[in-house]
């Protein structure tokens, strides 16, 4: 028994066969909302009110021709989507769910939150080198604005997450949800930050107003303008899985956590990661892309400040508290 | 580091063929060049083969959205050289399509803007209202973009009692989103940000690079060809030239969202003033040996028209300035001080119909002033011998161009 948890844990709850079905139908309800708010239908037919669309976007991917570049490093250019993938689904696991505050996972360790942080850090890089090694100049452009932005948005992203983990007196994802669903009334206290990490979520997702590295109108793909068929599938369902994961890690830390034990729990994850996975529908309905220069400035004028400010709010109700 | 960059021929932003080569710095424009001649149709060759009455519904095709500019251009041209006075009735229908069609380009600019930007709402928003002014011009004349209402001596459809009740109450519903649009224009943040300051053109430039239409009116230059050289009943009509002062693209969003108001005033002013009387009178076939300059202003700008005649059925020669022709060099001063980000708005913002601005030149050699026509199958062997010497192994071999 000892053993078969974490096995199903990694396959199965929150391990890789939910993190593939839920992320799909994540992707199918933010495109039916983005739909509905600009006065779409969105996906219709494949399933029940097109709910396997993303599913068979995804098989269509992977039934398409496979391109590299004749110029790009082979080997690098096809293991990256496959390391990028692994690395959000290891982040997963790492999400404080089923049973969690009572007996922790073989996984969980003090500082988990800076390592699921420092995880979803990697898939930026990896768009990176992507990018670089395409040998295409969209490309390569796409690259470098992908590196660009993530001085934008990571700081205040951390700043963002520190600060419930200051007030809850742990950097461990346990510890925090558990402190959190004590004492609800101190989630008003990280107002600020939860915005803050929802926008910075966006940024990293790389989706409107910041899908500057693969602006479709300005440079085609971006990152991804020479991938095609299993390895741009591969990219499609990390970008999915990301938002999982990070829609997941806010409700963790902003949002008290999944508490309940196994099916309360995973009702709670849906229904909070569905409210994130709103906002970001909304977000992306209501603006326009910005440019580079834009989001750099917005990131350092606004959102740093703000996380500054964030932190210590959280400082000075700790004082009170103690 | 500056590298070239080609945006084109086939590029998600451009929605026709033509190719933007870009040197940049990182994301900074050093310098920019335009390629044309990508999607040239022969147009003003066909025009030759065909009789004047042929020629109507030809002119129509030179543009998908514009079409009525076109068809309006060369028939009042054509009606000049037959020396016919057009039914007033016509002219008033001819004018009131002509204003319904600048209403569907304008909304069509402003969701391609809105695409351009990312702001995809936008862009669904505004195309949603515009199959209002469709489906007015559906009413009309039984077609969504090629209306064929045109005919020398007025226009060949009626519009009666029900069909002006009709049209003026979706107008109403398309003034409420119009006001809507340029409230959201003018409080969107992030909409705001990508437009403003983007793609100067100063008052100067503008005059010294013959920009037309909204380019140029943006700029603020009030030139229009409706008020400074009246065609149809412009005359009668009482209207406003739209200008704004802040010479970047935003300034051309807001003068064509003005000019939308304007053009609602004009349909309702045409349709409660409908003079009675026949709609069109009968033309001759044959034109007298003569030529003429027609100008027309299109939603995108001036459209002129040079047509000669020399005594039969068919012109002798008909040449077509399309606005977007005119807007090129404007373009190329505007590309040349921004972002990679930008690109694709600058370029929109001249409204480009690349399909009706295309042309081809032949030169002739100065010295000995021999001309030289190339057959297809030289054109073949000389594409083999310019592709067989680029070496796709070197690194250079990236940029052929």
């Amino acid at each position: 028994m000892a053993i078969l948890k974490p096995i199903l844990y990694i396959l199965v709850y929150p391990g890789l066969i939910f993190l593939m079905v839920y992320s799909t139908f994540c992707e199918w309800f933010d495109r039916k909302l983005y739909a509905r708010m600009q006065n779409r239908i969105g996906p219709l037919h494949t399933g029940r009110s097109g709910i396997l669309q993303p599913v068979a976007d995804i098989i269509k991917l992977f039934a398409k021709e496979d391109i590299v570049p004749e110029k790009a490093d082979k080997h690098m250019f096809s293991a990256l989507p496959v390391f990028a993938l692994a690395i959000v689904c290891t982040a997963a696991l790492y999400l404080p769910v089923w049973h969690y505050t009572d007996a922790p996972s073989f996984i969980s360790f003090p500082g988990d939150l800076i390592v699921v942080a420092y995880l979803l850090t990697l898939p930026t890089l990896i768009f990176f080198l992507a990018g670089w090694h395409s040998t295409n100049y969209f490309s390569a452009i796409g690259g470098v604005r992908v590196l660009t932005m993530l001085f934008g948005y990571e700081i205040p992203l951390l700043l963002a997450l520190l600060s419930p983990a200051v007030l809850a007196g742990s950097w461990r994802l346990l510890e925090i949800t558990r402190f959190y669903q004590e004492q609800p009334l101190l989630l008003l206290a990280n107002l600020i930050g939860f915005f803050i990490a929802v926008i910075a979520l966006q940024a990293k997702l790389e989706r409107v107003p910041f899908d500057i590295p693969h602006a479709e109108t300005e440079i085609v793909g971006g990152q991804f303008t020479e991938y095609s068929g299993k390895k741009l599938a591969f990219f499609r369902l990390l970008g999915d899985i990301e938002m999982v994961v990070g829609a997941g890690l806010i409700s963790a830390v902003f949002l008290g956590g999944f508490p309940g034990g196994l099916l309360p729990g995973l009702a709670w994850f849906i229904l909070k990661t569905l409210f994130i996975v709103f906002l970001l529908a909304a977000m992306r309905a209501a603006t326009s892309r910005i440019r580079i220069d834009q989001m750099i400035s917005f990131s350092w004028r606004w959102l740093a400040p703000l996380g500054v400010l964030q932190l210590f709010i959280v400082i000075i109700i700790k004082g009170n508290l103690s | 580091m500056e590298y070239k960059v080609a945006l084109g021929p086939q590029h998600p932003a451009l929605h026709e063929a033509v190719s933007l080569r870009m040197t940049l710095d990182g994301e900074i424009i050093r310098d920019a060049d335009l390629k044309l001649g990508y999607s040239h149709r022969g147009i003003e060759k066909l025009a030759e083969e065909r009789s004047f009455i042929q020629n109507i519904y030809l002119t129509e095709r030179i543009c998908g959205i514009c079409s009525h500019s076109h068809t309006t251009c060369f028939t009042q041209g054509v009606e000049q050289l037959m020396e016919l006075v057009p039914a007033r009735r016509g002219l008033y229908i001819r004018t009131l399509i002509a204003e319904l069609e600048r209403v569907h380009s304008h909304l069509l600019w402003l969701g391609v803007a809105g695409q351009e930007a990312g702001f995809e709402s936008f862009f669904m928003y505004t195309w949603r209202d515009r199959e209002v002014v469709l489906d007015i011009l559906e009413w009309i004349s039984g077609n969504r973009v090629h209306y064929a209402m045109n005919t020398f001596g007025g226009v060949r459809r009626d519009i009666d009692e029900l069909q002006k009740k009709k049209i003026l109450d979706n107008l109403g519903l398309l003034r409420q989103r119009t006001d809507y649009y340029l409230n959201l224009a003018a409080s969107e943040p992030t909409f705001i940000g990508r437009l403003a300051g983007v793609g100067k053109l100063s008052k100067e430039q503008a005059i010294a690079l013959c920009a037309v239409g909204p380019t140029l009116r943006a700029s603020g230059v009030p030139m229009d060809v409706r008020k400074d050289d009246p065609y149809a009943v412009y005359d009668e009509i009482p209207f406003e030239v739209c200008t704004a002062d802040s010479c970047d693209v935003l300034g051309r969003a807001v003068v064509r969202v003005k000019e939308l108001i304007q053009s609602y005033n004009m349909i309702e002013f045409i349709l409660q003033n409908l003079p009675e009387g026949p709609f069109k009178v009968k033309a001759p076939r044959k034109v007298k040996p003569n030529e003429v300059y027609s100008r027309y202003e299109a939603p995108r700008g001036e459209n002129v028209h040079y047509i000669k005649s020399n005594g039969s059925d068919k012109p002798e020669r008909l040449k077509v300035r399309a606005p977007t022709l005119a807007n090129y060099p404007a373009t190329i001063a505007m590309l040349k001080s921004g972002f990679i980000a930008d690109i694709p708005l600058i370029f929109a913002a001249i409204d480009p119909c690349i399909c009706c601005a295309e042309r081809l030149v032949q030169l002739d050699n100065p010295r000995s002033g021999e001309s030289q026509v190339l057959s297809f199958s030289q054109l073949r062997s000389m594409a083999n011998a310019h592709y067989k010497k680029i070496d796709l192994t070197k690194k250079e071999a990236a940029w052929p161009f």
